[in-house]
Order: structure tokens, then sequence, then C-alpha cells
């Protein structure tokens, strides 16, 4: 045979390379609830070679899709499923407006902004059994679910006020991808980092320009305005990486695998040369403590029982192990591990009205684990997980950043790493 | 169907061959009123019928070096665009020049395709790259003719349903094993029922001998002789499309200078060497030519030196001597029809055969013709006009994004036109699928089993694409024998059938086994054989392969 010919088969996303072993369908968590959806096999690989002979194959039913990846987990031929099912319905979305509601819950950033002005009325207008009817009715958002509550500040402008001004005295630094949710809902878990990462000496530092990852954008068909996003998001990335030499942390499992994977593979926007600098800060303070390059101190009467539950993200990342161990490190917490299994949310998708029903059906099983697992809190890096188990059970969960934060004798570690 | 009630009859015309040629002889006797029989000793479509490229020519290939069968080409192609919809994908083809080829040779194309009445529009090689990505970017230039691509399974199925629904009966797994000769005259053929091992004989008035490179030894059952120069051909199929419009070299006719997509993949070829007559059985396809098929082919779209390759194959084209120089040094490509009455004094006879694939309609308006002019039947031929079942004005259209039809009844209405109305669609278990590579649901295979002459999963396959896929066979076939085994009470036959048909998809595997499909052939091994036991339920050895 000629030479360099047949060597390897390169498709888009590796497609070719299934051998329909079916393996991605028996872990799809759709595809166990409903027949309403072929399965990843069916709407990837498979649907793929009928959408190349024809763009009329495409099949709608591919919105059931959660893009939670777990197929691609899965896979042992290193087929990129979840990637060839969002390709489609990009290329058939495209040209097509997304919906009010669509519009309104991929814009988590521009929602955030208004509700923040607002908080304390959005947050009890947003609750009140009324406004939920309208919102079922009349934008489809499921009357089931609340709004997670806006803060009065922004993470931000807390920032600015009180943390800024010491970053600069540590002997080491990071940059903070910090992310809407940290922004606008909650950013008690921004200021457990940066409490966390000044005990270790690391000054914590925004980047230039930050804008929503986008994730929400691309599950709701809004790829331009990703795109746009995703570049300016890069821009500040690279910058913080090559001229500030800074590691970029993450507290989000989505954000963090939308700005390392979904950037290239979904929008086009390389950011392979500093794909290696932007990590969950789970993995960069687990590394740190593991290469003895710091060392924690913890309270001394802490007890806890925790289970850990892997967001999907992060299973695909791989990294959950690297909250796990870092979560078995502080004396007193006795760690449930549960199994991998989707919570169903899969960010705005669970709060569709048309998905609510399946979004419960998916997470039915973790829910029960959860409950039997007598814990005081269920620790996940994934903030739509946790609405969605916080709405549907009765524990809390919080981001192993802030069980550690918590946990940590502050005074101790700062002087442990000689500051 | 009552096989006894068959064989007492006694037919106006005997055709024998279940290729495109004979089933469309077969159709076109029976519009024309005769009581017609078709024999084929294997399934329909299984020679030179279901071993081409699946192309339907503009005629352009043949415009500079045989104006008659481009003109033919032209004309068929045509009336198959009307006749034929849901076997025909308009696709349109290119004829790209190539650095290493002939600009000059464009003008000669052109000039010939304008005499043969061929549209032949000179594009920018720019604007060839635009409608046409996969094309080699190197191109020097551009012809863009109307080519198609049609599935000869389906060609073949939609004639023999035409020819039935007109009074005519046709049998598959029946061989010839001599005919009924009585003074100077064919009176009828004997048979072999391939599936029962009965002997019979069938009585007509006249005999048409449509067996394509098999109608030399058909002939001389009859005692004439007819010298036929089998040229073989092998193809690849590759594992999806790469291109959407055919393409072609614009040179004179060569080794892998076309290649075509049919349905989701596309194939490559072919290859043509003379082979000895003794040899037209033997289908396996060698190292050499998969490779000269891989050199040339990714001149024409550089993505196949990596894309999947997902089978070989190989057919004979029925090349036929001239009567005047039985050397075989002047040998036709056209049609060649002989009146053995008047040819060699033998009354009752006709052999129909050269030509190609694409011509077969004409090739059985040519027969019946003869047919007729010996009956005194003075009916005019329809079917240029008449459209085939599935293709009648207003069948549905796989393309329309209006009507919201689910991805197997999508695949269905593309194979079967108007005929997947056929098809159970009410209920979860009719929709389930059976292929996911292609998209066969439950339904269909029902539909193909009880009115489409199944007998066992390759009928099936040709019937539906079941097994066609990537994955040739490993999820399907055995939900398709579960489901044959269902019909027919016979579990032991649908393990063995399981296995032959598996069989039958290495075959084609294994010249192109590397790769993912030698890695999905292992998994297909693994589950089959190590996980089924399946070749320890089945004895295989020493099993004449009939596929």
């Amino acid at each position: 045979m000629a030479d360099n010919m047949q060597k390897c088969n390169i498709s888009e996303n590796n497609f070719e390379q299934c051998t329909k072993c079916s393996i991605c369908t028996t872990v799809c968590p759709v595809a166990a609830v409903t027949t309403d959806y072929p399965g990843p096999k069916q709407a990837g690989p498979d649907g793929e070679r009928y959408r190349l002979k024809d763009p009329a194959y495409y099949d709608k039913m591919l919105k059931l899709c959660l893009n939670c990846k777990r197929c691609e987990v899965a896979c042992p031929s290193g087929v990129h499923i979840a990637d060839i099912i969002q390709h489609a319905r990009m290329t058939a979305g495209e040209g097509k407006r997304a919906s009010l509601r669509d519009t309104m819950l991929a814009n988590t950033d521009l929602l955030g902004t208004v509700a923040n002005l607002v908080a304390p009325v959005a947050n009890a207008t947003l609750g009140l059994k009324p406004t939920k009817m309208v919102m079922h009715s009349v934008m489809a958002i499921d009357k089931h679910r609340t709004f997670p509550a806006y803060s009065r500040t922004k993470f931000e402008t807390w920032y600015k006020r009180h943390a800024a001004q010491d970053q600069e005295a540590y002997p080491h630094h990071v940059s903070y991808f910090h992310g809407c949710y940290v922004n606008y809902n909650f950013p008690k878990l921004g200021q457990d980092l940066v409490k966390l990462m000044n005990a270790m000496g690391y000054g914590v530092h925004l980047l230039g320009k930050e804008q929503c990852c986008g994730v929400a954008l691309i599950a709701n068909g809004l790829y331009k305005q990703a795109k746009r996003q995703a570049r300016v998001n890069a821009a500040s990335i690279r910058q913080a990486v090559n001229m500030d030499h800074r590691t970029v942390l993450t507290t989000s499992s989505s954000c963090t695998f939308n700005l390392r994977d979904e950037y290239p593979s979904m929008l086009g926007v390389d950011t392979g040369d500093v794909r290696n600098d932007i990590m969950l800060a789970t993995r960069f303070i687990y590394r740190l403590v593991d290469e003895e390059k710091v060392k924690l101190v913890f309270k001394q009467d802490y007890k806890r029982r925790i289970a850990y539950h892997t967001a999907c993200h992060m299973q695909r990342m791989g990294w959950q192990l690297y909250s796990i161990e870092m979560l078995r490190m502080i004396p007193g917490l006795e760690l449930v591990v549960l199994d991998q299994e989707c919570c169903g949310i899969s960010g705005t998708y669970g709060f569709k009205k048309e998905n609510y029903e399946r979004s419960q059906a998916i997470g039915s099983t973790l829910f029960k684990s959860i409950e039997q697992a007598q814990v005081d809190a269920v620790a996940t890096d994934c903030e739509t997980c946790k609405w969605q188990i916080e709405m549907s059970t009765s524990r809390p969960v919080e981001n192993p950043i802030s069980i550690l934060a918590d946990a940590l004798d502050v005074e101790a570690t700062r002087r442990a790493n000689g500051l | 169907m009552v096989t006894n009630e068959v064989y007492k009859n006694e037919y106006d015309v005997i055709i024998i061959g279940g290729g495109a040629t004979g089933a469309g002889t077969a159709r076109d006797c029976a519009l024309r009123g005769l009581k017609v029989l078709l024999v084929e000793r294997n399934d329909y479509s299984t020679g030179a019928t279901g071993r081409n490229h699946g192309l339907m020519h503009s005629g352009a290939r043949y415009a500079v070096t045989d104006g008659e069968s481009a003109s033919e080409c032209i004309s068929e192609n045509m009336i198959l665009r009307r006749i034929a919809r849901h076997c025909v994908e308009e696709t349109d083809g290119l004829f790209i020049t190539l650095p290493e080829d002939d600009l000059g040779y464009q003008r000669t194309f052109v000039d010939a395709c304008q005499r043969a009445g061929i549209r032949a529009d000179v594009i920018d090689p720019d604007e060839a790259r635009l409608i046409e990505p996969a094309v080699n970017p190197d191109l020097i230039g551009a012809v863009r003719i109307p080519d198609a691509s049609i599935d000869p399974f389906r060609l073949t199925v939609a004639n023999l349903l035409d020819a039935r629904l007109h009074g005519a009966e046709t049998l598959n797994y029946h061989e010839v094993e001599g005919m009924i000769v009585n003074q100077n005259r064919v009176e009828g053929v004997k048979l072999l029922n391939k599936r029962n091992g009965e002997h019979v004989e069938v009585r007509g008035r006249v005999v048409v001998n449509a067996c394509g490179i098999w109608g030399q030894r058909i002939a001389a059952m009859a005692g004439v002789n007819i010298s036929m120069f089998p040229a073989r051909g092998a193809l690849l199929i590759f594992g999806h499309r790469v291109n959407n419009m055919v393409i072609n070299r614009c040179r004179k006719p060569a080794n892998a200078d076309i290649l075509v997509p049919d349905d989701t993949v596309c194939v490559i070829g072919t290859t043509s060497d003379r082979i000895p007559i003794e040899t037209v059985d033997d289908m396996r396809v060698t190292r050499e030519e998969v490779d000269v098929l891989l050199k040339e082919g990714v001149k024409i779209a550089p993505s196949l030196a990596t894309t999947r390759i997902i089978r070989a194959y190989a057919g004979v084209r029925p090349l036929v001597a001239s009567d005047d120089d039985p050397s075989g040094r002047s040998i036709s490509r056209g049609i060649v029809c002989l009146d053995h009455a008047q040819r060699d004094g033998l009354e009752g006879f006709i052999t129909i055969t050269g030509g190609k694939m694409m011509t077969y309609r004409l090739m059985g308006e040519i027969a019946t013709n003869a047919v007729c002019a010996k009956l005194g039947n003075t009916a005019p031929c329809v079917t240029a006009t008449q459209p085939l079942p599935g293709s009648e004005e207003g069948a549905p259209d796989q393309r329309d994004m209006t009507k919201r039809y689910s991805f197997g009844q999508r695949a269905a209405i593309g194979r079967h036109g108007s005929l997947a109305a056929r098809i159970e669609k009410d209920n979860d278990i009719d929709n389930a699928l059976v292929c996911e590579c292609e998209g066969v649901t439950v339904g269909e295979i029902k539909y193909a089993v009880h009115q489409l002459h199944v007998h066992n999963l390759v009928n099936l396959r040709r019937r539906t694409r079941v097994g066609m896929g990537t994955c040739q066979g490993k999820l399907c076939s055995c939900r398709a024998a579960s489901l044959m085994g269902e019909f027919s009470h016979d579990v032991k036959g649908a393990q063995e059938d399981l296995a032959a048909f598996l069989d039958e998809r290495w075959k084609g595997m294994r010249p192109v086994a590397w790769g993912d499909t030698l890695r999905e052939a292992q998994l297909t091994a693994a589950i089959y054989e190590g996980l089924c036991g399946l070749d320890m339920a089945v004895d295989r050895t020493g099993k004449e392969d009939v596929q």
C-alpha cells in the first residue's frame, strides 16, 4: 500500500472510530428515562452518516441531549459523541432565533446584573407563586423551579472594596475566573477561595476582563454571542498566563470544562496554548499539598459527614479525584462518595417546563442515595447540581472549596506557610 | 406462493436471470400483457447488477470512446429520473482534470458530450471546490455533468414488484439445469429448486437469456455458442460520504477514476481486468486491487486516505464479442440482443446481454420487442413513461423538511418511496430500530420479509440495507435473525442464517481488515463467537455458500 495511507481514520470528532458497541447508550441518563431520545450512538455517530447524506435527517429529539458528556467518558474508542450531537444541533439551529425564555436563561450575566441591582425585590418576586405561574405558562420555565437567590453585592464589587489591595503582598499569585454564579448569586464561594489561597500564601487576582463563559449560551443555541464572549475570555486568560505567569483558577466545573474543551471544539476558539493553565481550585490545592509546597492546618473540633456528588463535566475532565482527595485531607470529615450519576438539571435544561419531569426522573436515584447517606451536606463542584439537589432533597449543598475554607484554621495555616 | 401451481403453468415467456435486465424485461413483458415467469438461481441482483458503482451515468464517461453508449445513457438517465425517483439521487457530477492530466482532453470531452446530447458545463476549479469540498483541491479543470447516484437493488425490486403487479411470476433460488429443446425449438427450462432440492420442468413459448456473464453457460445448454469476455472490476466502500457529487477523472477511462456517493457511503472504482470465463464466480478482491483503488482514489478526494473503508467487492461486466469477430479483438460495450432463430436456427430463444445496469430498461424494451415479434404481440412499450411502484406522482420525499418523519420513517421513504406507506409504524415495536446504522425498523423488516421475497438475511440486506452500515451487521443481524426466526418458527434455521450472514459480511471486510474495520470485526467475533457461542451452535464447515 502507498505510504501514509490508511494509517488512521480521521473524521470530524472521530465518529468513524465508533464500533457500535453501544456502551454510550447504556450510560446515557436521558435514554434511561425516555424512549423519545434515540440515545447517544444513534444521535451521534449513526445519525451523522445520514446527516452527511442530507441535513433533512436531523432529528429534533437531539435537543433532549443534556450534553453531560457521560457518553464520551464511557466510549472506549475516543469518539466525541456529545460534540457530534452538539454540532448537529448547532448546524440545524443556524439562522433560527432563540426564544425569549432561552435567551433569558442563557444570559446568566445579564440577568445577574439586573437582578443584583434589585436583589431583595428580585428574589422575593421570583419566589412568588403568581410570578412562578406566569413564568411557567408564559415563558415555559417550570413552576417547580426557583431561581437561585441573587446577592445584593457582586463578588467583583466585594473584591475591589475588600480584597484587591492586599493581594500583591503575597509571595505567589493566581488569577481567578469566578463565573456568573459566584459574581451574582453566591459571592461567598469566591470569598472562601480568596481566604484559602491567601492563607497558603497566594494572592488572588481577577482577570483583566471576564465575561460569562457562555456554557448556557451554547446549550441554548446562542453560538455567535458565545463565540464573542469566548474570545474576550480567551484573551484575558492568555494575558494572565503569558504576561503575569499566573495559573487561572476556577470554582465551577462547567465553566472550567467550557473554557478548556468546549471553546475549541464547539466555538472554534482555540485555548490549547493555555489549556493546562486553567484549572479547578481543588486540583490546584490538592497538588500543592501533595507536592508539599503548602501546608494546611485544620480546626481541632471539626466533625462533619459529607457526601460527594460528581458533576457530569467534572467526570468528563476526570478531576473528581482531586476534589475527593482534597476533602479527605480534612480530619474529622467523613466522606461518602456517591455513585457517579447525573442529577438531571444540566444547567438551564431542567428549568424548562418541557424538561422538568425528565430532569427529575434522571436525578431520582441520586436523590434517593443522598437521602439514604445520612449526611450533613453534599459536596459538588457544580452550581447547577447544587440547585437541583437542594430542590430535590432535604440536604444542603456546598462547594468543596467552601467546605475546606470552613474546616481550615486560617491563622495556623498562615503561620505554617511562613506568613 | 404455491410453487407447484407455477410449475404447471405454461408461459408466454420465461426469463432467466434476476438482475436489472431480467427484471426490466419481465416488467416490460408483463406490461404488454404476456404471461411471464422469471427465474433466478440465487437472490435477485446478486450478479453484476448488485456489484457495480451505483452510478447513474450521464453517459459522459463514454462520450469520447463510444458515442452510441453515451446517447443511450443520457436518454435512459432522463427516463430513470422520472420513473425511478425513489431509487435515484440527483447529485450531478464533475469531471475533474488534475495536474497530471492533459487539460486539452477537456475540450475533446465537452465536444463529445455535446454531440451525444449530454449537458456539460465547464466550470471554474474554484467553483468545483466550492460545490464539492471533497474534491482534490489541486484540480486544474472541471466540467459539471448530469451524473447521479442510483440504488440497483431497489431498482431491480421495483421492476419485479411491477412485473408481479401485472401478473408475472418470479422465483429466486431456482437454477436452470438445462433447456428443453425439441426440434430446433426451445420449449422451456429444467429447474432445480435450490431451497428444497426439487427438479422441475417449466414450459414457455419463448425463453430469454438475461444472465449477464453467465449467459454463455445458459446458451451452451441450448447448444448455442456466445463468446463472453468477462471484465472484472473491484470497488471499495467507505464508511460515510466524503462527497455529495459524483466525481470522475476527465481523461480516457482508466482504473479507479469514479467516486460515487451512494446512500450513506461512497464508493471508489473500478479496476478492469480481463479474466477467464471459468473464474467468474470468484468474487474475492485482491490486495493489488485494493492498492490500486486507494492510490488512484486519493487523487480524486484526498480525504479517502484517512477515511475508513468498510468493504471491498467485485463484479464482472458481461462484455460480448461481436459475432463477426469471435476472437474478441472487437468488443462491444453496447447492448447485444441475439435472436437465436436468425443467428443459430434455434427457435424460441433470445439472449439479451452486454449493455450496462444503466441501460437495463432499454435492454428490457429491446428484448421484449423481440419476444413480442415472435408471439405476434403488438402492444407498445410503456416502461419509459410509467413510473415504477414507489415513484408515482406525489410520492413522499425523504428530504421533505416540512414533514415530521422519524429517522427510521425518513430512511424508509428514501428506500421505498411511496411503498413506505405499507410499513407498519403505529406502535413502539414497529418503530424500533433493528439496524441503527441504516435506520431500518421492525416494521420495515416485516414489510420486506412478507412482500419482497426475503428468504434469508442476505436477501433482507438487499431489500432494506440491514447490515450495510459501518458495523456490518454486528448489532442488527442478531435482531433481524430473531425476527426471521419468529416469522419462520425455525430457530435453528435462523441461527444458521445468522452465521452465514456474518461470514458473508466478513468476506467483504477481509481485504480491507485493518484499523477501525478490523476493530469492528474483532468486536463482532467477540460477541458472536466469544459471548454467544454461535460458532459452536452452528456447524458451518463444508457448507457451500449460496449467498
